[in-house]
Protein backbone atom coordinates (compact mmCIF):
# COMPACT_ATOMS: atom_id res chain seq x y z
CA UNK A 1 0.00 0.00 0.00
CA UNK A 2 0.74 3.42 -0.58
CA UNK A 3 2.55 5.10 2.52
CA UNK A 4 0.39 7.68 4.11
CA UNK A 5 0.96 11.38 3.35
CA UNK A 6 -0.91 14.14 5.32
CA UNK A 7 -3.19 16.00 2.68
CA UNK A 8 -4.15 19.18 5.32
CA UNK A 9 -1.04 21.19 3.88
CA UNK A 10 -0.40 19.88 0.10
CA UNK A 11 1.97 23.06 -0.49
CA UNK A 12 4.25 21.92 2.34
CA UNK A 13 7.19 19.99 0.84
CA UNK A 14 7.01 16.61 2.05
CA UNK A 15 10.19 15.30 4.20
CA UNK A 16 9.89 11.94 2.72
CA UNK A 17 8.80 10.92 -1.16
CA UNK A 18 8.63 7.73 -1.88
CA UNK A 19 10.16 7.93 -4.89
CA UNK A 20 10.64 4.07 -5.81
CA UNK A 21 6.58 3.37 -5.77
CA UNK A 22 5.73 2.65 -9.31
CA UNK A 23 1.48 3.65 -9.55
CA UNK A 24 0.49 0.00 -10.62
CA UNK A 25 0.11 -0.68 -14.64
CA UNK A 26 -2.51 -3.31 -16.13
CA UNK A 27 0.14 -4.63 -18.47
CA UNK A 28 0.08 -3.99 -22.26
CA UNK A 29 0.15 -6.52 -24.70
CA UNK A 30 1.30 -6.37 -28.21
CA UNK A 31 -0.86 -6.05 -31.22
CA UNK A 32 0.47 -8.98 -32.88
CA UNK A 33 -0.62 -11.82 -29.83
CA UNK A 34 -4.20 -11.61 -31.29
CA UNK A 35 -4.52 -12.24 -34.73
CA UNK A 36 -8.09 -10.39 -35.66
CA UNK A 37 -6.69 -7.20 -34.10
CA UNK A 38 -3.18 -7.51 -36.10
CA UNK A 39 -4.93 -7.41 -38.82
CA UNK A 40 -7.88 -4.33 -37.61
CA UNK A 41 -4.83 -2.38 -36.79
CA UNK A 42 -3.19 -3.08 -40.40
CA UNK A 43 -6.59 -1.42 -42.14
CA UNK A 44 -5.99 1.39 -39.73
CA UNK A 45 -2.56 2.17 -40.58
CA UNK A 46 -2.59 1.45 -43.60
CA UNK A 47 -4.62 4.92 -44.11
CA UNK A 48 -4.00 7.10 -40.40
CA UNK A 49 -1.13 7.52 -38.59
CA UNK A 50 -1.49 5.51 -35.91
CA UNK A 51 0.87 6.91 -32.84
CA UNK A 52 0.50 4.23 -30.46
CA UNK A 53 -1.34 0.33 -30.22
CA UNK A 54 -2.02 -2.05 -27.37
CA UNK A 55 -3.95 -4.87 -26.03
CA UNK A 56 -5.02 -3.72 -22.30
CA UNK A 57 -7.02 -6.59 -20.97
CA UNK A 58 -8.15 -8.10 -24.27
CA UNK A 59 -9.10 -4.77 -25.63
CA UNK A 60 -7.27 -3.14 -28.95
CA UNK A 61 -6.13 0.41 -27.61
CA UNK A 62 -5.29 2.59 -30.53
CA UNK A 63 -4.33 6.09 -30.56
CA UNK A 64 -4.75 8.39 -33.49
CA UNK A 65 -4.49 12.02 -34.19
CA UNK A 66 -7.57 14.08 -33.71
CA UNK A 67 -8.23 15.42 -36.92
CA UNK A 68 -8.27 11.79 -37.98
CA UNK A 69 -11.12 10.72 -35.60
CA UNK A 70 -14.01 10.77 -38.56
CA UNK A 71 -12.41 8.51 -40.61
CA UNK A 72 -11.10 6.48 -38.86
CA UNK A 73 -14.79 5.42 -36.86
CA UNK A 74 -15.82 5.31 -40.39
CA UNK A 75 -13.29 2.78 -41.80
CA UNK A 76 -13.81 1.02 -38.23
CA UNK A 77 -17.79 0.76 -39.02
CA UNK A 78 -17.88 0.16 -42.70
CA UNK A 79 -14.91 -2.02 -43.12
CA UNK A 80 -13.79 -3.81 -39.69
CA UNK A 81 -17.51 -4.34 -38.41
CA UNK A 82 -17.12 -2.30 -34.95
CA UNK A 83 -21.10 -1.76 -35.37
CA UNK A 84 -21.43 -0.32 -31.73
CA UNK A 85 -20.19 2.77 -30.35
CA UNK A 86 -21.10 1.92 -27.09
CA UNK A 87 -19.10 4.77 -25.01
CA UNK A 88 -17.78 8.00 -26.41
CA UNK A 89 -15.93 10.66 -23.34
CA UNK A 90 -13.27 12.99 -22.58
CA UNK A 91 -10.97 12.72 -19.48
CA UNK A 92 -9.27 16.33 -17.96
CA UNK A 93 -5.60 16.60 -18.44
CA UNK A 94 -5.16 20.16 -18.07
CA UNK A 95 -2.98 20.33 -15.40
CA UNK A 96 -0.46 17.50 -16.66
CA UNK A 97 -0.17 18.39 -20.41
CA UNK A 98 -2.82 20.95 -21.02
CA UNK A 99 -4.54 18.13 -23.23
CA UNK A 100 -8.36 16.97 -23.22
CA UNK A 101 -7.98 12.92 -24.03
CA UNK A 102 -10.90 11.79 -26.17
CA UNK A 103 -11.75 7.93 -26.40
CA UNK A 104 -14.28 6.32 -28.20
CA UNK A 105 -15.30 2.76 -27.23
CA UNK A 106 -16.06 0.15 -30.02
CA UNK A 107 -17.90 -2.92 -30.22
CA UNK A 108 -17.73 -5.84 -32.91
CA UNK A 109 -21.09 -7.97 -32.52
CA UNK A 110 -19.67 -10.01 -35.11
CA UNK A 111 -16.15 -10.64 -34.23
CA UNK A 112 -16.79 -10.63 -30.48
CA UNK A 113 -13.98 -7.67 -29.74
CA UNK A 114 -13.81 -4.37 -28.16
CA UNK A 115 -11.73 -1.42 -29.61
CA UNK A 116 -10.95 1.76 -27.64
CA UNK A 117 -9.59 4.93 -29.87
CA UNK A 118 -8.24 7.85 -28.35
CA UNK A 119 -6.85 11.12 -29.73
CA UNK A 120 -6.24 14.35 -27.24
CA UNK A 121 -6.52 17.99 -28.05
CA UNK A 122 -5.93 21.17 -26.69
CA UNK A 123 -7.96 22.90 -24.40
CA UNK A 124 -9.18 25.97 -27.30
CA UNK A 125 -9.30 23.06 -30.22
CA UNK A 126 -12.47 21.27 -31.39
CA UNK A 127 -13.47 17.78 -32.77
CA UNK A 128 -14.94 16.23 -35.46
CA UNK A 129 -18.53 14.65 -34.71
CA UNK A 130 -19.18 11.28 -35.47
CA UNK A 131 -23.06 11.98 -34.71
CA UNK A 132 -23.30 11.27 -38.56
CA UNK A 133 -22.08 7.34 -38.17
CA UNK A 134 -23.58 6.44 -34.78
CA UNK A 135 -26.58 8.26 -33.50
CA UNK A 136 -25.69 7.07 -29.82
CA UNK A 137 -22.62 10.15 -30.07
CA UNK A 138 -25.13 12.73 -30.20
CA UNK A 139 -26.00 12.82 -26.46
CA UNK A 140 -22.34 11.87 -25.70
CA UNK A 141 -20.68 14.70 -27.37
CA UNK A 142 -23.71 16.91 -26.04
CA UNK A 143 -22.54 15.58 -22.05
CA UNK A 144 -18.79 16.38 -23.73
CA UNK A 145 -19.62 19.71 -24.31
CA UNK A 146 -21.63 19.85 -21.32
CA UNK A 147 -19.08 18.47 -18.86
CA UNK A 148 -16.23 19.51 -19.81
CA UNK A 149 -16.22 22.73 -22.71
CA UNK A 150 -15.06 20.83 -25.65
CA UNK A 151 -16.47 22.28 -28.85
CA UNK A 152 -17.81 19.60 -31.54
CA UNK A 153 -17.62 20.64 -35.42
CA UNK A 154 -20.83 19.61 -37.37
CA UNK A 155 -22.91 18.27 -34.33
CA UNK A 156 -26.66 19.16 -35.68
CA UNK A 157 -27.89 20.35 -32.17
CA UNK A 158 -24.73 21.29 -29.89
CA UNK A 159 -26.62 22.72 -26.74
CA UNK A 160 -25.76 21.91 -23.09
CA UNK A 161 -27.56 18.58 -21.94
CA UNK A 162 -27.69 18.27 -18.27
CA UNK A 163 -27.00 21.43 -16.84
CA UNK A 164 -29.18 24.30 -17.46
CA UNK A 165 -28.42 26.07 -20.62
CA UNK A 166 -27.20 29.64 -18.72
CA UNK A 167 -24.87 27.72 -16.65
CA UNK A 168 -21.71 28.96 -16.65
CA UNK A 169 -18.50 26.97 -16.38
CA UNK A 170 -17.96 23.21 -16.88
CA UNK A 171 -18.46 20.74 -13.89
CA UNK A 172 -16.28 17.95 -14.93
CA UNK A 173 -12.96 20.12 -14.97
CA UNK A 174 -10.51 19.13 -12.63
CA UNK A 175 -10.05 22.91 -12.04
CA UNK A 176 -14.33 22.81 -11.00
CA UNK A 177 -14.71 22.98 -7.02
CA UNK A 178 -17.39 20.12 -6.16
CA UNK A 179 -19.48 22.57 -4.25
CA UNK A 180 -19.91 25.22 -7.41
CA UNK A 181 -18.04 28.15 -7.73
CA UNK A 182 -19.38 31.61 -6.73
CA UNK A 183 -22.36 31.27 -9.88
CA UNK A 184 -23.75 28.36 -8.87
CA UNK A 185 -23.61 28.88 -5.40
CA UNK A 186 -26.11 31.81 -5.86
CA UNK A 187 -27.35 30.31 -9.45
CA UNK A 188 -31.33 29.49 -8.21
CA UNK A 189 -31.21 32.52 -6.23
CA UNK A 190 -30.19 35.06 -8.66
CA UNK A 191 -32.29 33.79 -11.29
CA UNK A 192 -35.64 33.69 -9.29
CA UNK A 193 -35.06 36.23 -7.20
CA UNK A 194 -32.61 38.64 -8.46
CA UNK A 195 -29.19 39.45 -7.49
CA UNK A 196 -30.68 41.87 -4.76
CA UNK A 197 -32.04 39.30 -3.12
CA UNK A 198 -28.84 37.31 -1.98
CA UNK A 199 -28.65 39.66 1.49
CA UNK A 200 -31.98 38.31 2.70
CA UNK A 201 -31.54 34.49 1.64
CA UNK A 202 -27.80 34.37 2.69
CA UNK A 203 -24.91 32.20 1.80
CA UNK A 204 -25.70 28.34 1.24
CA UNK A 205 -24.48 26.35 4.19
CA UNK A 206 -22.19 23.37 2.78
CA UNK A 207 -21.82 21.93 6.03
CA UNK A 208 -24.10 19.25 5.94
CA UNK A 209 -23.66 18.17 9.55
CA UNK A 210 -24.46 21.56 11.08
CA UNK A 211 -27.31 21.30 13.78
CA UNK A 212 -28.09 24.53 16.07
CA UNK A 213 -29.21 23.17 19.20
CA UNK A 214 -30.63 26.74 20.17
CA UNK A 215 -31.59 27.79 16.20
CA UNK A 216 -35.47 27.56 17.00
CA UNK A 217 -35.84 28.81 13.27
CA UNK A 218 -34.28 26.74 11.52
CA UNK A 219 -34.53 23.15 14.14
CA UNK A 220 -36.85 21.03 16.16
CA UNK A 221 -36.03 18.32 17.91
CA UNK A 222 -38.25 15.57 17.87
CA UNK A 223 -40.06 15.34 20.93
CA UNK A 224 -39.23 18.76 22.04
CA UNK A 225 -40.88 20.83 19.51
CA UNK A 226 -41.51 24.60 20.45
CA UNK A 227 -43.26 28.04 18.57
CA UNK A 228 -40.81 28.97 15.92
CA UNK A 229 -38.77 31.18 17.43
CA UNK A 230 -38.70 30.77 21.08
CA UNK A 231 -36.22 30.91 23.04
CA UNK A 232 -34.62 27.83 24.61
CA UNK A 233 -31.74 28.89 25.96
CA UNK A 234 -32.88 27.79 29.26
CA UNK A 235 -33.67 24.59 27.94
CA UNK A 236 -37.13 23.38 26.19
CA UNK A 237 -39.98 21.52 27.85
CA UNK A 238 -40.85 18.23 27.02
CA UNK A 239 -43.59 18.06 24.44
CA UNK A 240 -45.52 14.00 24.43
CA UNK A 241 -46.12 12.75 21.10
CA UNK A 242 -49.75 13.91 20.37
CA UNK A 243 -51.73 13.13 17.05
CA UNK A 244 -55.01 15.07 17.41
CA UNK A 245 -55.55 18.23 20.01
CA UNK A 246 -56.74 17.27 23.52
CA UNK A 247 -59.53 18.72 23.57
CA UNK A 248 -60.98 16.86 20.23
CA UNK A 249 -61.61 18.53 17.09
CA UNK A 250 -64.77 19.62 15.32
CA UNK A 251 -67.13 16.78 13.96
CA UNK A 252 -64.00 14.10 14.24
CA UNK A 253 -64.34 12.01 17.26
CA UNK A 254 -61.37 9.95 18.86
CA UNK A 255 -61.29 6.11 18.84
CA UNK A 256 -62.05 5.43 22.01
CA UNK A 257 -60.71 1.18 22.12
CA UNK A 258 -63.53 0.82 25.24
CA UNK A 259 -65.96 1.35 22.68
CA UNK A 260 -64.42 -0.78 20.36
CA UNK A 261 -66.10 -3.99 19.61
CA UNK A 262 -63.59 -7.01 18.26
CA UNK A 263 -65.45 -9.34 15.74
CA UNK A 264 -64.04 -12.31 16.66
CA UNK A 265 -66.17 -14.86 14.75
CA UNK A 266 -64.52 -14.00 11.05
CA UNK A 267 -67.27 -15.73 9.22
CA UNK A 268 -69.95 -13.58 10.41
CA UNK B 1 -99.29 25.22 22.67
CA UNK B 2 -95.77 23.20 23.03
CA UNK B 3 -94.86 23.25 26.11
CA UNK B 4 -91.21 22.79 25.30
CA UNK B 5 -88.64 25.06 26.61
CA UNK B 6 -85.41 26.05 24.12
CA UNK B 7 -82.50 26.30 25.32
CA UNK B 8 -79.85 28.15 23.32
CA UNK B 9 -77.07 27.37 24.70
CA UNK B 10 -77.48 23.44 24.33
CA UNK B 11 -78.36 21.61 21.31
CA UNK B 12 -81.70 19.81 23.33
CA UNK B 13 -81.54 17.24 20.65
CA UNK B 14 -82.12 19.44 17.35
CA UNK B 15 -79.43 18.58 14.92
CA UNK B 16 -77.88 21.85 15.87
CA UNK B 17 -74.00 22.03 16.44
CA UNK B 18 -72.83 25.50 16.88
CA UNK B 19 -69.16 26.66 16.21
CA UNK B 20 -67.26 29.17 14.95
CA UNK B 21 -66.62 30.45 11.29
CA UNK B 22 -62.80 29.89 12.03
CA UNK B 23 -63.22 25.93 13.05
CA UNK B 24 -65.23 24.69 10.36
CA UNK B 25 -63.26 26.68 7.77
CA UNK B 26 -60.07 25.07 9.15
CA UNK B 27 -61.92 21.60 9.70
CA UNK B 28 -62.61 21.71 6.60
CA UNK B 29 -59.23 22.99 4.35
CA UNK B 30 -57.21 20.51 7.16
CA UNK B 31 -59.35 17.07 5.92
CA UNK B 32 -58.97 18.10 2.28
CA UNK B 33 -55.36 18.96 1.85
CA UNK B 34 -54.88 18.20 -1.62
CA UNK B 35 -51.30 17.80 -2.22
CA UNK B 36 -49.80 18.40 -5.55
CA UNK B 37 -48.34 15.49 -7.20
CA UNK B 38 -44.44 16.39 -6.74
CA UNK B 39 -41.65 12.93 -6.41
CA UNK B 40 -38.61 14.44 -7.10
CA UNK B 41 -36.41 12.05 -6.48
CA UNK B 42 -36.55 8.22 -4.38
CA UNK B 43 -38.76 9.77 -1.68
CA UNK B 44 -41.47 10.42 -3.98
CA UNK B 45 -42.04 6.43 -4.24
CA UNK B 46 -42.46 6.79 -0.65
CA UNK B 47 -44.89 9.58 -0.74
CA UNK B 48 -47.04 6.70 -3.62
CA UNK B 49 -46.20 4.33 -0.83
CA UNK B 50 -48.26 6.68 1.79
CA UNK B 51 -51.29 7.67 -1.26
CA UNK B 52 -51.42 4.15 -1.95
CA UNK B 53 -53.88 1.42 0.10
CA UNK B 54 -51.44 0.27 2.51
CA UNK B 55 -50.81 3.72 4.16
CA UNK B 56 -54.04 5.21 2.58
CA UNK B 57 -53.99 8.95 2.54
CA UNK B 58 -56.95 9.36 1.31
CA UNK B 59 -58.19 8.78 5.02
CA UNK B 60 -56.93 12.00 5.70
CA UNK B 61 -58.39 13.56 2.76
CA UNK B 62 -54.97 13.84 0.73
CA UNK B 63 -55.77 13.36 -2.20
CA UNK B 64 -52.83 13.70 -5.24
CA UNK B 65 -53.73 16.18 -7.64
CA UNK B 66 -51.84 16.39 -11.09
CA UNK B 67 -52.12 20.39 -11.53
CA UNK B 68 -50.96 23.28 -9.28
CA UNK B 69 -54.13 24.72 -9.32
CA UNK B 70 -55.92 22.31 -7.54
CA UNK B 71 -53.11 21.93 -5.04
CA UNK B 72 -52.54 23.27 -1.64
CA UNK B 73 -50.23 20.94 -0.61
CA UNK B 74 -47.22 20.48 -1.95
CA UNK B 75 -45.10 18.06 -0.59
CA UNK B 76 -41.61 18.28 -1.90
CA UNK B 77 -40.02 14.35 -2.41
CA UNK B 78 -36.82 14.25 -3.58
CA UNK B 79 -33.22 15.93 -4.65
CA UNK B 80 -34.33 19.43 -5.86
CA UNK B 81 -31.48 20.64 -8.24
CA UNK B 82 -30.34 24.04 -9.56
CA UNK B 83 -31.58 23.24 -13.14
CA UNK B 84 -35.55 22.63 -11.94
CA UNK B 85 -35.66 25.44 -8.96
CA UNK B 86 -37.20 28.02 -11.26
CA UNK B 87 -39.79 25.39 -12.69
CA UNK B 88 -40.50 24.65 -8.42
CA UNK B 89 -41.02 28.36 -7.75
CA UNK B 90 -43.53 28.93 -10.67
CA UNK B 91 -45.44 25.69 -9.37
CA UNK B 92 -45.80 27.15 -6.11
CA UNK B 93 -46.93 30.32 -7.42
CA UNK B 94 -49.47 28.26 -9.72
CA UNK B 95 -51.07 27.18 -6.19
CA UNK B 96 -53.66 28.65 -4.87
CA UNK B 97 -54.10 30.34 -1.56
CA UNK B 98 -53.97 29.06 0.81
CA UNK B 99 -50.88 26.80 0.58
CA UNK B 100 -48.51 24.86 2.79
CA UNK B 101 -45.33 23.00 1.92
CA UNK B 102 -44.07 19.94 3.52
CA UNK B 103 -39.80 19.13 2.71
CA UNK B 104 -39.70 15.83 2.76
CA UNK B 105 -36.36 14.21 3.42
CA UNK B 106 -32.80 15.33 3.66
CA UNK B 107 -32.07 16.30 0.71
CA UNK B 108 -35.31 18.47 0.40
CA UNK B 109 -33.93 19.93 3.98
CA UNK B 110 -30.82 20.45 3.43
CA UNK B 111 -29.45 19.18 0.01
CA UNK B 112 -28.94 16.15 2.08
CA UNK B 113 -25.73 13.65 0.86
CA UNK B 114 -25.85 15.88 -2.34
CA UNK B 115 -23.26 18.68 -1.76
CA UNK B 116 -22.52 19.18 -4.41
CA UNK B 117 -22.88 22.23 -7.50
CA UNK B 118 -25.82 20.92 -8.95
CA UNK B 119 -28.20 20.65 -5.65
CA UNK B 120 -30.09 23.49 -4.16
CA UNK B 121 -28.90 23.16 -0.74
CA UNK B 122 -32.38 23.06 1.12
CA UNK B 123 -35.60 23.64 -0.53
CA UNK B 124 -36.19 26.79 1.74
CA UNK B 125 -33.85 28.48 -0.08
CA UNK B 126 -36.49 29.07 -3.20
CA UNK B 127 -40.26 28.30 -1.62
CA UNK B 128 -41.08 29.00 2.50
CA UNK B 129 -41.27 25.66 4.38
CA UNK B 130 -44.18 24.40 6.55
CA UNK B 131 -43.05 21.08 8.14
CA UNK B 132 -39.75 19.89 8.04
CA UNK B 133 -39.43 16.14 7.71
CA UNK B 134 -35.96 14.34 8.55
CA UNK B 135 -35.46 10.52 7.05
CA UNK B 136 -33.60 9.06 4.02
CA UNK B 137 -36.15 8.31 3.03
CA UNK B 138 -38.50 9.22 5.42
CA UNK B 139 -41.11 5.94 5.90
CA UNK B 140 -44.57 6.60 4.86
CA UNK B 141 -45.72 6.78 8.65
CA UNK B 142 -43.06 9.65 9.01
CA UNK B 143 -45.49 11.37 6.37
CA UNK B 144 -48.58 10.52 7.67
CA UNK B 145 -47.56 11.90 10.94
CA UNK B 146 -46.30 15.04 9.09
CA UNK B 147 -49.34 15.54 7.36
CA UNK B 148 -51.52 15.38 10.81
CA UNK B 149 -48.95 17.79 12.20
CA UNK B 150 -49.62 20.04 9.30
CA UNK B 151 -53.91 19.62 10.41
CA UNK B 152 -52.81 20.95 13.65
CA UNK B 153 -50.46 23.75 12.54
CA UNK B 154 -53.78 24.69 10.11
CA UNK B 155 -56.74 24.37 12.54
CA UNK B 156 -54.18 26.32 14.77
CA UNK B 157 -54.38 28.94 12.30
CA UNK B 158 -57.00 32.10 11.70
CA UNK B 159 -59.22 31.08 8.84
CA UNK B 160 -60.99 34.54 8.11
CA UNK B 161 -57.83 36.89 7.44
CA UNK B 162 -55.76 36.17 4.44
CA UNK B 163 -52.74 34.56 5.67
CA UNK B 164 -49.44 35.99 6.72
CA UNK B 165 -46.94 36.46 4.54
CA UNK B 166 -44.70 33.47 5.36
CA UNK B 167 -40.67 33.87 5.74
CA UNK B 168 -38.34 32.49 2.49
CA UNK B 169 -36.28 30.94 4.68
Amino acid sequence: MRAYTPKDNVQKKPYYTDRYWVAPQVAKHEVSSDAVFARDLEAISAKFTVLEAYIQVDQMVVIINAEDNFGVIELMKNSLEYNQLSELSAIDWLAAEGKFEIFYQMLSMSKRKRVRIKCKIDEKESIQSVEKLFRSADWSEREMYDMFGIVINNHPFMKRILMPDDWEGFPLRKTYPLQGDEFASWYEVDKIFGKEAREIIGPENRDPARVDRYDTERFARLGHEVPRGADISQGEPDTPLVYQESEGVFLIEKFDAEKSVVISDRDR
Amino acid sequence: MAQHQVNYLKDGGLPVALTTIDKVVNWGRSNSLWALTYGLACCGIEMMASGASRYDFDRFGTIFRASPRQAELMVVAGTLTKKHAEFIRRLYDQMTEPKWVISMGSCANTGGMFNTYATVQGVDRVIPVDLYLPGCAPRPETLQYGVMLLQQKIRRESASRAQKPKRLM
